[in-house]
Order: structure tokens, then C-alpha cells, then sequence
């Protein structure tokens, strides 16, 4: 694909911090993607660690740890942003889009350096207000907010009278100041720092993904800005935007926060399509199968994904053509997205496929996130949704195609970019390992939530009664597998480090065709000093 | 981290981008004004209509209006219609009259919101004459009228979505005009 001319690190006026300015001050897209992934896994503990206190208190019908109901609401709420705003979106964008980006587009780095390392540690501050929010007081005779990701009105603007919820909304505040920060720098960088040669339809697919997703974050996120806003001015200054004893209307802050909701589940998924694109081809040893149809798949989503957005709000009394019309918009993001399930599948057809960690992560992705669409067409019917409307369906559905879809992604790029990364390798078979053990724990966690929302389990509840018991027991022990599955993800990361064994500058043989699998292993501080030429088109 | 400048094409390009984030948050503030316009001009969400004449017809069918009146907790007023409900013809106009009266101990003021359910009808309940969005003050152990002048549309016998519909409900509630800050609420020490 590329005839790269990557000289040695040449050792000239390039600054190269060392010890903590290195990485405080760092305005290196290597250095910062390192951070954000840290970051993630940080706040990604810290977000299963909630998840499994809410498991424990799940396993069996009564109150077990929590000594108040509205604190397994907190927890429940935290869990969601956490893994939103500060597990998925850091280590998809932020970390792999930070590192991938401009060593596949050819770029010595981002447009702006500096910006760069501003959205970061933004992101740092608006974690460190979230976890603060979870010891402050919310509802009366309670520490933290309680009601959910979705933070809505009135719950949010007169149930939670204490400071937390403040909190929580400086820090979105904060972390959506650093996505938009993040999203221009990603925009710049791709639209003009691509290497000579590289027409955007030669682009590699996981920079097409984050392109589309930088323009969601950008079109989506300032409505969330202003919707939070709103809020935060009708708890504190006496406004009534969402308030009808003033005329205002607490439906309008769901339109908002759902239109900025539902782009917000394609930022989070749109990277992993990128990545499994990848990997799927490398293990293949062919080029993705309908490239242009992948990376239009792509653009297809994201553009739809924005009126779409009331198929959350079925049951708040929207007229039946209304709802028929969201209806079918929802499902008509079927078809992109089956282009791509298809497309991976045709990848792989005929392939000379090769089992390694990162592809049976792959593989693993597509099964799971399918079938989480799957469950995604049969919410999408307004009907149906009646019924499964705030039941554990609902939550199975969109953890199969986060939980299990991106979460999988993002293992599936560790494997897959940890060598060229850290210049180490993994034992494959501890890569293998994790999988299945991740595997079996999450389908074990998640599968039998269909069963409990379809018996009319309702969601956000520390109690229920004895009738949901047995796939309860079940779930909780699917979580605490899948949490097993991190110990050796760990030791895999730990035997990388201690072993030392250096990888190759491409280890994953000839289907590997990217720009970043010229470089060296690591790539050097500063990369391309002669800006590689892209010729031919084998796109 | 390069020695040479950013480009005048990635300032651009920023600027384009920072202009569409701050266009989306003003979108966001509009929608505001635009979704409480939608409403009125639709219906949407049972937004009454507010009409200046009555309805050009009447028809044979008949449709029962229930009325249903609240008042805020804190707000010691007492809020009733002269009957509960009443049956009307579509397109016949109609007043109601509620009894307002302030049986707490101080003089009060208080402003009242109205809906309609089920909200599908919003967009046929007309009212030619109401009271809502207005301050009302009233002293103590004083009462006072007020009247509700409407008719329902009779385009509603045209619409698929609610032309079978037989009740409609149309409800008040006064909220006290300067509540309490929520913060001013919170009292009771947390507990974990």
C-alpha cells in the first residue's frame, strides 16, 4: 500500500521531555494516547468495581450490601457514566484514535499538539468531579445523584437538592469540552495532514470511523452542553426550562439529551467498526471486503443516528405517526450496519484466516455486537417497546453491543497494536485466555437479562421479588467471570513488561498493510521526518 | 511538537469546526422558544389551541370534558370546577367557571399551568378565553372566579389517530409563583 521512508529518529532541534514533563506537558500524540488508554483502564476499574457492587446486591432477591436503595441507584448512575464518558470514549478515541490516526494517515502528529494535551487532562478533571459528585450529598439523607445517565428532570432538578448532581454536570461539562476540543483537533488532522497520496478514499477505515466520529461529537455534544446547562440554571438560578409550574416542559430535556443520546452510542461503536475492520483483514491476509461500502456504512449511521432519537421516548405520549415514523427511521440503520457485519463476513471468506488474540476478539465482536443488534430491531418497534420500555431487555440490549461489542473492540485493538504500541509482546495464548474467559463471563452475565426483561424485570431497582431470582444468581456469576477475565488481561500485560521479548516491527505478517506497521516497534518519538508516499490504489 | 507553525489550513478548518459546536449549543438554547412554539402551533405534547372565534360548526356527536384541578403542596389554596365534567357536542363552545380561594393564613400569589390529556387532543381543544401563565394574587380567606371558554374542534371527527376518543381531560394546576430553591430543601444529614 504505502512506500514509506521513515528515517531513524533523527536527533536534531526536536524537543524530547523527559520524567514527569514528558508526560504532564506532553504534546505528543503517542505520549497522549498512552495517558488516555491508562486513563480508561483506570476508570474502567473503577466503573466495573460499581458494576460489581451492583451485582452483589443483585444476586439475591432482598437487600444485601447497600443499606439504601437510593445508593444502589448512585452506584448504578455512576457505572453509566464512568464506562460512557470516561472508560469507551478515552480509550477508543482518545487513546487508539490518538495513537492510530496520523501514523495510518502519515502524519508526524496532530494538528494541534497543544489542544491535544488540554481535551486530556480536562478529561482527568471532569473524572475527578465525578468521583467527587459520589460523595456529596444529593437527595435528601443520601451522598450522590441517583437517577441515572440520562439525568432527567424532575428527578434531576428537584429530587437531588444537594450538590452532587452540580458536580456531575460540571464534570460533563468539562468531559464534553474535551470531546469537542478533541473532535477539531481529530477533524484538522485528517482533513489536511493526510500524507501526499493519501486521497480520503485511500484512507485507512479506522480513520474514516473516527472522522465520523469526531463530526458526531461535534454536532452531538454542544446540544448535551446545552441541555445540562438548562438544567443546572433551573436547579440553581431559578429558571423553568424544564419546569411547567413556569411554562417549561421536562419532555424537551429528553429530545435534547436524546438527541444528543443516541449519536453519542455510534460515537462509542463507530471506532470499534474501524479497529475490527482491521484486524479482520490482517487475519485474513486480505483487504476489507466493499472498502468504500465499509467506510459509506459508516457515514450512513452517523447521519441517520441523528433522527432517530425518539425511539428512547416511545412511551412519553408521542403520536402514533410520529412513533411509526421513528420506527422506521430506527430500522433503517439496519442496513448500513448489516453492510458491515456482511462485509467483515465476506472479508473473511475465502481468507487464509489466522487465529490469534486479537482475531478471535474480532470475531468475538461481530457474533456479540450482532447480536445485540438483533435485540436493537426488536426494540426499535414501538409495540414491543410498551412492554420491554425500562425492563433488563433494554439493558442486555445495549450492553451486548457496548458492554460486549465495544468492550470487546477495545481488547481487540490491545492485542492487536499493544506490540507496535509498547514494542513488547503478549503471549498469544493469554490473549486466548482472557477471550474466552471474557466470553463465557459476559454471556453469562447478559444473556439471561433477555429472560429477566422479558418477565417484566424493571431496571434501576436494588430489590425484586423471588421470581427473578435464578437468572439473577446467574448474571452476578457471569460478572464475576468476566472480572476474573481481567486478572489474566493484567497478567498478560505484566508478562509483556517483565519478559521484554520485542516484537517485530510487524508481527502480524503481510495482511498487515497499514502505514503504522512500517514503523518501528514502537514508532520512534517523532515519525515520518520524510512524509511517506502513497501510490497506487489498492483500495 | 513541529517547529514549524500550524498551517493556515488546520486554523481554518478549527475555526469551521468551532463554529459548528457553538452553532449546535445555540441550536440547543433555540430549541427552547422553537419546541414551546411547536407545541402551541401543533398541539404536540397536549398543548391547547387558543382561538379568537368560535368553531364554524357543531356536530351530532358528543364528547365528555372532565375537569381535573390542582393545587402545589405548599400552596394553600382551594381549587374546584363548578362540575366535574360535563358532556358537549364538538364544536358547541362551552365556559366553565372554578372557584379559586385561599383558605391559608396569608395573602398568596400563585400562577397556573393547564394540559390536556390525552395529549393527542391538544391540537382540537380550543379555548377562546382562559386563565394561565398569569399571576394571580389572593389574600387570605379570599375566593375568586375564574372561567375557562372552549370548544372542541371539529376536525378532530377527521383525524384516524383519536376521532373515536369520548373523554377528554383537561387539567389545572397552580404552582406557587416564587417556590423555594430546591437547595433551600435539602435538610437532613446523609446517611450512606
Amino acid at each position: 500500500m504505502a512506500s514509506s521512508a521513515h528515517a531513524a529518529h533523527a536527533d536534531h532541534a526536536h524537543d524530547h521531555p523527559t520524567g514527569w514533563r514528558r508526560w504532564l506537558l506532553s504534546t505528543n500524540h503517542k505520549d497522549i494516547g498512552t495517558l488516555y488508554l491508562l486513563f480508561a483502564l483506570t476508570a474502567g476499574l473503577v466503573g466495573g468495581a460499581l458494576s460489581i457492587g451492583m451485582r452483589l446486591e443483585l444476586q439475591e432477591p432482598g437487600m444485601q450490601i447497600f443499606s439504601n436503595p437510593q445508593t444502589y441507584n448512585v452506584w448504578v448512575t455512576g457505572h453509566g457514566l464512568i464506562m460512557v464518558f470516561f472508560m469507551v470514549m478515552p480509550a477508543l478515541i482518545g487513546g487508539f484514535g490518538n495513537w492510530f490516526v496520523p501514523l495510518m494517515i502519515g502524519a508526524p502528529d496532530m494538528a494541534f499538539p497543544r489542544m491535544n494535551n488540554i481535551s486530556f487532562w480536562l478529561t482527568v478533571a471532569a473524572f475527578v468531579m465525578l468521583v467527587l459528585s459520589l460523595f456529596m450529598e444529593g437527595a435528601p439523607g443520601s451522598y450522590g445523584f441517583g437517577g441515572g445517565w440520562t439525568v432527567y428532570p424532575p428527578l434531576a432538578t428537584q429530587g437531588h437538592p444537594g450538590p452532587a448532581l452540580d458536580f456531575g454536570i460540571l464534570s460533563l461539562h468539562l468531559a464534553g469540552a474535551a470531546s469537542i476540543l478533541g473532535a477539531i483537533n481529530f477533524i484538522t488532522t485528517i482533513l489536511n495532514m493526510r500524507a501526499p497520496g493519501m486521497t480520503l478514499h485511500k484512507m485507512p477505515l479506522f480513520a474514516w470511523a473516527v472522522l465520523v466520529t469526531a463530526f458526531l461529537l461535534l454536532l452531538a455534544l454542544p446540544v448535551l452542553a446545552g441541555a445540562i446547562t438548562m438544567l443546572l440554571t433551573d436547579r440553581n438560578f431559578g429558571t423553568k426550562f424544564f419546569d411547567p409550574s413556569g411554562g417549561g416542559d421536562p419532555i424537551l430535556y429528553q429530545h435534547l439529551f436524546w438527541f444528543f443520546g443516541h449519536p453519542e452510542v455510534y460515537i462509542m461503536i463507530l471506532p470499534a467498526f474501524g479497529i475490527v475492520s482491521h484486524i479482520v483483514s490482517t487475519f485474513s491476509r486480505k483487504p476489507v471486503f466493499g472498502y468504500l461500502g465499509m467506510a459509506y456504512a459508516m457515514v450512513a449511521i452517523g447521519v441517520v443516528g441523528f433522527i432517530v432519537w425518539a425511539h428512547h421516548m416511545y412511551t412519553v405520549g408521542m403520536s402514533l405517526r410520529v412513533q411509526a415514523y421513528f420506527v422506521f427511521a430506527t430500522m433503517v440503520i439496519a442496513v448500513p450496519t448489516g453492510v458491515k457485519i456482511f462485509s467483515w463476513i465476506a472479508t473473511m471468506w475465502g481468507g487464509s484466516l489466522r487465529f490469534t488474540a486479537p482475531m478471535i476478539w474480532a470475531i468475538g465482536f461481530i457474533f456479540l455486537f450482532t447480536v445485540g443488534g438483533v435485540t436493537g430491531v426488536v426494540l426499535a418497534n414501538a409495540g414491543v417497546d410498551r412492554a420491554m420500555h425500562d425492563t433488563y431487555y433494554v439493558v442486555a440490549h445495549f450492553h451486548y453491543v457496548l458492554s460486549l461489542g465495544a468492550v470487546f473492540a477495545l481488547f481487540a485493538g490491545w492485542y492487536y497494536w499493544f506490540p507496535k504500541m509498547f514494542g513488547y509482546v503478549i503471549p498469544d495464548w493469554i490473549g486466548k485466555l482472557h477471550f474466552w474467559v471474557a466470553f463465557i463471563g459476559s454471556n453469562l452475565l447478559f444473556f439471561p437479562m433477555h429472560f429477566s426483561g422479558l418477565a417484566g424485570m424493571p431496571r434501576r431497582y436494588a430489590d425484586y421479588p423471588d421470581a427473578y431470582a435464578g437468572w439473577n444468581l446467574v448474571s452476578s456469576i457471569g460478572s464475576y467471570i468476566f472480572a476474573f477475565g481481567l486478572v489474566i488481561f493484567f497478567y498478560g500485560v505484566i508478562v509483556a513488561l517483565v519478559r521484554k521479548e520485542q516484537a517485530a516491527d510487524n508481527p502480524w505478517g503481510e495482511g498487515a498493510t497499514t502505514l503504522e506497521w512500517t514503523l518501528s516497534s514502537p514508532p520512534p518519538f517523532h515519525q515520518y521526518e520524510t512524509l511517506p508516499r502513497i501510490s497506487g490504489g489498492d483500495h | 511538537m513541529q517547529a514549524r507553525p500550524a498551517p493556515v489550513a488546520h486554523a481554518r478548518t478549527a475555526v469551521i469546526c468551532g463554529g459548528i459546536a457553538f452553532g449546535m449549543l445555540g441550536l440547543a438554547f433555540a430549541s427552547v422558544p422553537l419546541y414551546d412554539l411547536f407545541c402551541r402551533v401543533t398541539g404536540f405534547g397536549g398543548t391547547p389551541m387558543v382561538g379568537t372565534a368560535p368553531a364554524a360548526r357543531v356536530l351530532d356527536k358528543t364528547v365528555t370534558i372532565r375537569f381535573d384541578s390542582n393545587v402545589a403542596p405548599g400552596l394553600g389554596w382551594r381549587f374546584t370546577p363548578e362540575v366535574p365534567a360535563v358532556k358537549v357536542r364538538i364544536g358547541e363552545t362551552h365556559e366553565i367557571r372554578y372557584t379559586i380561594r385561599n383558605e391559608g393564613s396569608r395573602d398568596a400569589t400563585a400562577v397556573a399551568t393547564f394540559n390536556v390529556t390525552p395529549e393527542l387532543a391538544g391540537a382540537y381543544f380550543t379555548k377562546l378565553e382562559c386563565f394561565c401563565f398569569t399571576d394571580r394574587t389572593i389574600k387570605a380567606g379570599e375566593t375568586q372566579e375564574a372561567q375557562v371558554v372552549f370548544y372542541v374542534d371539529p376536525a378532530i371527527a377527521d383525524d384516524p389517530d383519536i376521532r373515536d376518543i369520548n373523554t377528554i381531560t383537561l387539567s389545572y394546576t397552580f404552582f406557587p409563583s416564587k417556590p423555594k430553591p430546591v437547595a433551600a430543601v435539602a435538610g437532613a444529614e446523609p446517611k450512606l
